[in-house]
């Protein structure tokens, strides 16, 4: 491989990640203004309807709004983990985006363990919660990320097994081949109607993953102020709020992948096939979010130990009985995914070493 | 806990049950209006922004009696008084009102016995400096001026309350 | 292109390694431990191991380092106590840390290689055609190593247990709240509605 083979595959890449970003942001600038505007729906509001016509440019307006208040860092703060937890944050939950294939053949990195890359990026997001909380050295912060990430980790679980009953029925880790694995008999083909019951836990998972109502309590205003973001102004707060919308938008997407069918039409007749896949997509994304912000507008906020126990004790045993019942049926009857070809056996009898 | 339970949780039956009512608040008029470009209906008895007034004949109704400046129970409003240089009548020489301290009781309104000191129908008067609520007696009569049609009516759909 | 980022996930892997003990702040410890092993999960991918290399991120950066930091983050370290004694301590861990690198050292040198693992073609390594990483690891795992598998998941279950078992505990006298038996409340059964009459109160019978 040459030099300017190199430049050129990297240029590719780069260039495909600044388009997805692009659109993503734009979408995502639309979806915080579809969030609020369905939040003031529900209670009879008309949310922001001044910037642009029916407040559409709102967001561009709180984004310009961000970028030229004063960052302020606290006196006690610990400058560089303060500065570095919201880039650690947006960063990661971007990044995670370059495995979603957004149609067939879309993703910018195929990868062959691509739900388990979603799975760890998003695990780390932690990190920025948690260093943000500990280096604004103050209390309501430090309170809002140890509850934030005791959270994140508890929910993890219940969504890691969810995940596995999909990959079961679906045989593979990649995203793409989890799509396919879903294209027949349409809509009833998708696996939110065959695991409805993880489809269920991996919404709410969600929902608490993303720290969004109504398992927001880190952030939980009347309580904690403002979480872990008590300290933050300015551009590292918008960091953090980018973060959380773009991290909000992957589970959509994630749930639009593994439950609904992705890009696949959900009629697979002459009509609907015509549509491009990333339409559907976007579709069935759009959905997913605004079901999400619908929750957050008719569901009240958790206490904080009963978010843990719908965790720990009522999520981890129906997934794990989910995940059981799943491999009997699939074993049982014989609809687990094959295999290509039965490997060789592999021979080495100890340990190999290179 | 009964199966029948148990089903209804797992399947979200109250989830589903609160979705369809919020969808069906979603659809509904709104309750609020679209305020900078709308406004709601205000009573006559509105206690908005201070205004002085004058007579019709451009004469200050104003005696500086000092009775609002008595009453006010903030103690927003300070008063001097002076004959005037041409005729000698007893009138104000400054009239202060601090916004800031002003509870928008309407106590100087009622105090006040030739409707001089009012209490406009506007309430959009926000500033980006303090010192920009205080008010000074020109402040305050320009306001009467600018207000003058609103509040006369206003005086006047409520005069049979009073 | 290979070598590039072997040698730029190694070297930061070592530094953030050598940070760890460097660092004064005991978080910013776990903090570099946490980039050295999002680094190594990076050599992971370079050989070709990116199932190993998620679970290493999912596992130890994703559940086993928060819980580092939480440790960490709670306990309230005296950085000037930490450091009193640094000097007093030196010979004595200076000891042990040269016993430690000589039986390193002897340990390396004398390393052998089984000659029936040469003789192996390399069968686990070799990536086999239209098979993935994740599916060549399962098939060796539930296969020939079934019963370590199983060992290994007796182990924590046992663990498990044992972690359940010490801090649980039965206190009597506290109220506790039955959230399905709440929930199990129908308002038809515990609750009925009365007009009750004006100065008359309501009748013996229901009150």
């Amino acid at each position: 491989m040459s030099f300017t083979d190199i430049l050129w595959t990297v240029g590719i890449a780069a260039l495909k990640s600044v388009g997805l970003l692009v659109c993503l942001l734009v979408y995502i600038a639309f979806a915080l203004y579809a969030d609020r505007k369905v939040w003031a729906a529900v209670q009879m509001r008309r949310g922001p309807n001044v910037v642009g016509p029916w407040g559409l440019l709102q967001s561009f307006a709180d984004l310009t709004k961000f970028f030229f208040k004063e960052p302020i860092i606290p006196a006690s703060a610990n400058k560089g983990v303060f500065l570095l937890a919201p880039f650690i944050f947006a960063t990661l939950s971007l990044a995670a985006w370059a495995v979603i294939p957004l149609a067939e053949g879309w993703a910018i990195a195929d990868l062959n363990v691509g739900v388990l890359y979603i799975f760890a990026i998003s695990s780390l997001g932690i990190y920025g919660v948690i260093m943000g909380g500990w280096a604004s050295n103050s209390k309501y912060p430090f309170l809002g990320a140890l509850r934030s990430t005791a959270q994140m980790v508890s929910y993890e679980v219940s969504i890691g097994f969810v995940i596995v009953t999909v990959l079961m029925c679906a045989g593979s880790l990649n995203l793409t081949k989890i799509v396919e694995s879903q294209n027949q008999y349409g809509i009833f083909g998708w696996y939110w109607l065959w695991l409805f019951p993880m489809f269920v836990v991996f919404f709410i998972s969600a929902l608490a993953e993303t720290n969004r109502p109504p398992f927001d309590l880190p952030e939980a205003e009347s309580e904690l102020v403002a979480g872990y973001m008590v300290e933050y102004s300015s551009t590292p707060f918008l960091l953090f709020m980018l973060g959380e919308y773009v991290a909000i938008m992957l589970m959509c997407a994630m749930g639009t992948i593994l439950f609904l069918g992705g890009w696949l039409p959900p009629v697979p007749y002459a009509p609907f096939t015509w549509v491009p896949g990333v339409v559907w997509f976007v579709l069935k994304a759009s959905l997913f979010f605004f079901m999400i912000s619908m929750v957050k507008a008719f569901v009240p906020r958790y206490r904080y130990d009963q978010l843990m126990r719908l965790g720990w004790k009522v999520f981890l045993p129906i997934s794990l009985v989910m995940v059981i019942l799943v491999a009997t049926v699939l074993k049982v009857t014989d609809l687990a995914p094959k295999s290509p070809e039965p490997p060789p056996a592999p021979v080495a009898t100890k340990a190999v070493i290179q | 806990m009964t199966i029948g339970q148990a089903a209804s949780s797992l399947l979200l039956k109250e989830f589903v049950a609160a979705f369809v009512l919020s969808m069906k608040y979603f659809f509904r008029p709104k309750a609020t209006i679209n305020y900078p470009f709308e406004k709601n209906f205000s009573s006559p008895r509105f206690r908005g922004e201070h205004a002085l007034r004058r007579y019709p004949n451009g004469e200050e109704r104003c005696i500086a009696c000092k009775l609002c400046e008595a009453i006010c129970p903030a103690q927003a409003i300070t008063i001097e008084a002076g004959p005037r240089r041409n005729d000698g009548t007893r009138r104000t020489t400054r009239y202060d009102i601090d916004m800031v301290k002003c509870i928008y009781c309407g106590m100087c309104q009622e105090a006040c016995p030739v409707d001089a000191i009012v209490e406009g129908p506007n309430m959009e008067f926000a500033t980006e400096t303090r010192e920009e609520l205080l008010y000074d007696k020109q402040k305050l009569l320009d306001n009467g001026a600018r207000w003058e049609r609103e509040i006369a009516r206003n005086l006047r759909a409520d005069a049979p309350y009073r | 292109m290979t070598a590039l980022f072997f040698y730029l996930f190694s070297t930061v892997a070592v530094a953030s390694a050598f940070m760890v003990i460097a660092a004064r702040n005991p978080v910013h410890s776990v903090l570099y431990l946490i980039l050295a092993f999002v680094n190594a999960a990076g050599l992971f991918i370079l050989l070709g191991a990116e199932f190993l290399a998620m679970l290493l991120v999912v596992v130890y950066v994703g559940a086993v380092a928060v819980l580092f930091l939480f440790v960490v983050m709670m306990l309230d370290v005296d950085f000037a106590e930490l450091r009193q004694g640094f000097l007093q301590y030196l010979p004595i861990g200076g000891l042990i840390g040269l016993i430690f690198l000589v039986e390193l050292v002897l340990v390396v040198s004398t390393w052998s290689i089984s000659p029936d693992a040469l003789q192996v073609p390399l069968a686990s390594n070799a990536p086999l055609e239209g098979i993935t990483n994740t599916e060549a690891i399962g098939r060796v795992l539930y296969t020939r190593y079934a019963y370590f598998f199983q060992a290994a998941g007796l182990i924590l279950l046992v663990a498990m247990i044992g972690a359940i078992v010490l801090t649980l505990r039965e206190r009597a006298g506290v109220k506790r709240q039955d959230i399905s038996a709440q929930n199990a409340r129908d308002p038809k059964e515990v609750l009925t509605l009365h007009d009750v009459p004006s100065r008359k109160g309501l009748p013996e019978s229901v009150s």
